[in-house]
């Protein structure tokens, strides 16, 4: 027998929502299987059954041919079964050998045997090629790192079954490549592993078998050699998906934003961009391409006032704005989709319809004499809802916080368009989302374009990047390392520059 | 003009609601382990405070400061701001109300808005010191705002001997002229000779303006985004630090109002060496309340009938009157502790679902 977990005919309802409807799972030993399916489509609720957070309704599941019934995550960690969340669960100022034997601390009388535990994971690192230095503290390590101490927790606890739930929606490029091979080597090792995703790319990359789900229903599994990623795009959406984006030849208007020499403080005191210069025409789209972390944050805080400058110069449309306050840049035409929509996008705890108007909550005919006029705000959330496709339990009355991702995403793009903006910097803004908002958004912004606005993209996904952008800055440590067109570069020259070798410089 | 206020969310009600059931169960026990009547004791508690028309009189004057007090915490907790220096807001507050009140000579009608604005002023100002502190330098207001109750304390220890001796007592400031309290005749009368006085009327339209500008004005507006994500409102262009000034000079105002009641309309002299225990019952009043303008009215009419009820029962029963502050210790232990309460809303919910 070689089936690992089957999960026969499962069904599990919460109120209101049939969340999976008669839904067959089953995973072979050593196999990467991934789940398939758009954000609410069923798949945490099916893994959260196996792992024992929630109980079907009806259906069985067995585990090497034996039924079992999981009822909380205890007995799926006693069964072999291993769960890597989205949102690591570390405590931050513990050391990660600490972290991985808390709750089953190896004891030599009353004291902690940290250095058998210590030897232990460092066996295990170097079999799977984790690459994790157990004395290190975890607030001292990458994100990449945390991850693989998640991964090692399992390992730890002797996990023959490892769920991995989007563990690429925090990595940056380079990390995915080395969680993928970690991957292979623990299915090589005999692992089983389920992946969860809405990333066709890493499942054609990783996968041998996906299963897709849509809309609590099954719809079907395959063997990912012999399906394509738009085969497997239409089986999640529904319907055929365009991933090329449709874009027309355009000639670039006027210079919007003009970026001269400027220089920001990042965070940690030191220079995070340096001497950078850029122009955004009216009409174009400026995508910025670079490794999380190299001045994207601070160039995009600096041109919308969020962070001091330190020198250079920033205009709008000859206006010299490098000093101006927020609210002020955002009346001249600067209109922002923020990096984290529920950091700095979205207030969770109001309405929707309080959220569409926060930047013009005290603008006619939001407001009159102090005094909000909360129909004409409803009616104005309405509006936006509509257009950009927001769906929401109770209308615009909703709490943004009980809104999916997407829909608070497109709410967001929404507001911002709204605006009309003469530029519009979008940053990250389909991170996290399906793959029917992605390409929603992706044809909001080259509207945007083609009637003759700038926009400033910045994104992480060089996909995105290549697909939407007439031209490409290249970032890296904080400096611009060159701009080119976007019809005459590609993926790996863009890599290139990003990793800071300069275009067109003989080493 | 429309006015419509929100009403709150039923499930904080029953939270609140469950919160003073469970309270007055555990304060049943409690009678009960001293050996008397739990049924007795709680008839003896609510007639003390309801039981005629002067004793409902002499309970809403209790709750009066109560309500500024609560409103004051509950406006600053809306605003992310958590602000444990209502008493000291009171203590000054109530003391530029009773410097006026004891200075000027003018008529009744002038002279008590005058006080009342610099009831205003004084809280205003002694919670000004603390919002500039945050919004600049980021210190804590739990921290400065306990400072700033010492400061008042001893301020108004020095003050009061010093230019406002009493007759008697050196511990006391003189009495207030009838002419400068909020006493009035015909609301005496009309409480059959209970303590109640203007104060009350001040306190709930409070209630009503801070329901209003929470509610329906651009400020609340931009107050409650401040306190709800500062880095949205940050990113969306409204300026943090103004509104955290602003929002705890509103907590204070409200606080130095609830001083001007209490020393001005329950009382009419100031003792020196007293913290006014009404700034740090004002937190329980909100938490009770669940931040919300209405509800703080409710709760601290409800501790108020508890206070002025307590009195009754220790003189009509055995019960030591203690056990009536350990009702209310533990109506505000449940109503801290609501996320429990919640939650066991939530898994009877679910359990009946699945019988």
């Amino acid at each position: 027998m070689d089936y690992v977990v089957e999960m026969l005919n499962i069904r599990k309802e919460f109120p209101g929502v049939l969340a999976n409807d008669n839904i067959t799972f089953i995973l072979r030993k050593g196999e990467i299987h991934a789940l398939l399916g758009e954000n609410g489509a069923g798949k945490s609720t099916l893994m959260g059954i196996l792992f024992g957070m929630y109980q079907p309704d009806s259906g069985i599941i067995r585990m090497y041919g034996k039924e079992v019934h999981i009822s909380n995550p205890n007995v799926a960690n006693a069964l072999g079964i291993g769960m890597v969340h989205q949102h690591f669960k570390l405590v931050h100022n513990f050391t990660i050998t600490e972290n991985i034997i808390l709750g089953m601390e190896p004891k030599t009388g009353l004291t902690i045997d940290i250095k058998s535990a210590a030897k232990r994971i460092k066996e295990l690192s170097e079999r799977y090629k984790l690459n994790v230095d157990p004395d290190a503290k975890i607030e001292d390590v990458s994100v990449g790192v945390q991850q693989r101490v998640e991964i090692l927790k399992m390992l730890y606890r002797n996990a023959e079954v490892l769920i991995l739930d989007e563990p690429t929606a925090v990595l940056t490029p380079q990390e995915v490549n080395e969680l993928m091979n970690i991957m292979k080597s623990l299915a090589a090792e005999g692992k089983s592993i389920i992946l969860i995703t809405h990333k066709l790319k890493e499942i054609k990359a990783v996968a041998d078998r996906c299963t897709v789900i849509r809309r609590g229903k099954l719809v079907g599994t395959v063997d990912v050699a012999a399906a394509d990623e738009s085969q497997l795009a239409e089986m999640m959406v529904g319907r055929q998906v365009s991933f090329k984006v449709d874009k027309q030849e355009k000639e670039p208007g006027e210079v919007i934003l003009k970026v001269e020499n400027l220089s920001v403080l990042s965070n940690r005191k030191v220079l995070g961009l340096k001497n950078f210069s850029l122009e955004v025409h009216a009409g174009e789209i400026v995508g910025i391409a670079g490794v999380d972390g190299n001045g994207q944050s601070e160039l995009v805080e600096a041109i919308t006032g969020l962070k001091r400058v330190e020198s250079g110069r920033i205009l709008l449309k000859g206006q010299d704005i490098t000093n101006m306050p927020v609210r002020s840049r955002i009346r001249s035409g600067i209109a922002h989709i923020p990096e984290d929509r529920h950091k700095r996008g979205l207030v969770l705890d109001y309405t929707i319809a309080d959220n569409m108007v926060i930047e013009i909550y005290d603008q006619f005919p939001f407001s009159q004499k102090g005094l909000l006029n909360k129909d004409s705000i409803r009616s104005y959330a309405e509006k936006i809802m509509n257009n950009f496709d927001v769906r929401a339990g109770q209308g615009a009355d909703s709490a943004a916080r009980s809104l999916s991702g997407g829909n608070q995403q497109k709410a967001i793009v929404g507001r911002e368009i709204e605006l009309n903006p003469e530029l519009l910097i979008a940053v990250q803004p389909t991170r996290g989302l399906d793959v029917g908002s992605i390409e929603y958004i992706h044809k909001r912004l080259v509207d945007q374009r083609d009637k003759g606005k700038a926009v400033l993209l910045v994104s992480l996904e060089l996909d995105e990047i290549l697909n939407l952008s007439d031209r490409i800055a290249v970032v890296n440590n904080g400096e611009l390392v060159g701009i080119v067109n976007a019809s005459n570069t590609n993926e790996n020259e863009i890599g290139l520059m990003m990793a800071g070798i300069k275009k067109g410089v003989e080493a | 003009m429309k006015l419509r206020f929100r009403i709150h969310l039923p499930k904080t009600t029953i939270v609140s609601l469950l919160a003073v059931v469970f309270g007055l169960i555990a304060g049943a026990i409690l009678i009960l382990a001293t050996g008397n009547n739990p049924f007795e004791g709680y008839s003896y508690l609510f007639r003390g405070g309801l039981m005629n028309i002067e004793r409902v009189g002499n309970t809403l004057a209790t709750s009066t400061p109560l309500i500024l007090a609560g409103l004051s915490v509950a406006f600053a907790f809306r605003t992310g701001l958590f602000n444990i220096g209502a008493a000291g807001q009171m203590l000054f507050g109530g003391f530029c109300a009773t410097a006026v009140g004891l200075t000027l000579n003018w008529p009744k009608a002038i002279i008590l808005p005058v006080m009342m604005i610099a009831a205003i002023t004084g809280g205003a100002l002694w919670a000004l010191i603390p919002g500039i502190l945050k919004a600049r330098f980021n210190v804590h207001e739990v921290v400065s705002t306990i400072m700033m109750n010492w400061i008042s304390y001893w301020v108004i220890y020095y003050i009061i001997p010093a230019y406002f001796k009493g007759s008697y007592l050196e511990t006391e400031s003189r009495q207030l002229p009838h002419g400068a309290s909020l006493k009035a005749d015909w609301l005496t009368h009309l409480f059959g000779g209970s303590y109640i006085n203007l104060g009350i009327f001040i306190a709930v339209a409070a209630v009503v303006a801070t329901a209003f500008i929470l509610d329906r004005t651009v400020m609340g507006y931009e107050l409650k985004a401040v306190g709800l994500n500062r880095y949205a409102a940050e990113y969306a262009g409204i300026n943090v630090n103004r509104n955290i000034v602003l929002s705890m000079m509103i907590a204070g105002a409200l606080a130095g109002l609830g001083g001007a009641t209490l020393y001005t309309g329950n009382a009419l002299s100031m003792q020196i060496g007293v913290m006014p225990s009404q700034g740090f019952d004002g937190i329980a009043v909100s938490l009770l309340g669940s931040n919300s303008p209405v509800g703080v009215l409710g709760a601290a009419i409800f501790f108020g009938i508890l206070y002025s009820g307590k009195g009754f029962m220790n003189a009509m029963t055995r019960i030591p009157p203690e056990i009536a502050d350990t009702i209310i210790a533990t109506i505000i232990y449940f109503a801290a502790t609501s996320v429990l309460i919640e939650r066991a809303l939530g898994w009877l919910k679910q359990r009946k679902r699945g019988a």
